[in-house]
């Protein structure tokens, strides 16, 4: 199976909802713009049954170059961290992986 | 944000979509990830980043009130992993001045 693009997105939209394709694609983008801003300016985002994005501010912490194995320290930096809502989880788990 | 100011947020800056065709919108778009994971999919977005299945082994849990030992079977959990522009965006603005922008509270209003 392939992987859910943007532009699968917008077709869907256009063909469900019958939005004008123009519209469909400038809606997904604006989808992901929007919370994307919101996560720049460091405001979490929650979607109610899918998931909330959080940020994390982390320390600096000392790591290593896993091919030389020489010690440098890994800066301290702001990440994003996506934890999926009951809902999500819920329909997820009863998937069955069929290939592990 | 909440999902409610997501979609006033993407309606304000679309102002030729009616609002309600924004909310649909924003259900499908959320409902099309959900359905693509939940039969172990994924979901990539350029410039934002990607979502997977990661699978967590079965093992011996424990009812936290009771202490019974119970068996939890494996199963699969969503992941996502920010893309580069995503994770360097946050970043750089968590170096520089942190900048909030004006946010409408739906919940405010004029007395």
């Amino acid at each position: 199976m392939g992987s859910l693009t943007k532009a699968e997105l917008a077709e869907r939209l256009h063909q469900d909802l019958y939005l004008p394709k123009r519209d469909a694609k400038l809606l997904v983008e604006t989808f992901f713009a929007e919370i994307r801003e919101c996560l720049r300016c460091n405001e979490q985002v929650k979607l109610s049954g899918f998931g909330n994005f959080d940020l994390r501010d982390k320390g600096e912490r000392p790591g290593r170059n896993p091919k030389t194995g020489e010690e440098i320290p890994i800066s301290a930096r702001r990440v994003v961290t996506f934890k999926p809502g009951q809902k999500l989880k819920q329909k997820v788990e009863k998937f069955k992986g069929d290939t592990q | 944000m909440t999902k409610s100011e997501l979609i006033e947020q993407i309606a304000s800056q679309l102002t030729d979509l009616p609002v309600k065709d924004v909310e649909l919108a924003v259900k499908l778009i959320l409902e099309q990830m959900t359905d693509a994971l939940a039969q172990g999919g994924r979901v990539e977005i350029r410039g934002f980043g990607s979502f997977s299945l990661h699978y967590r082994e079965p093992r011996t849990g424990r009812n936290p009130k009771t202490g019974e030992q119970v068996a939890l079977v494996g199963k699969y959990v969503p992941h996502f992993k920010p893309g580069k522009e995503l994770r360097e965006m946050v970043d750089q603005a968590a170096k520089t001045a942190p900048t909030r922008r004006p946010h409408i509270n739906p919940h405010l209003r004029l007395v």
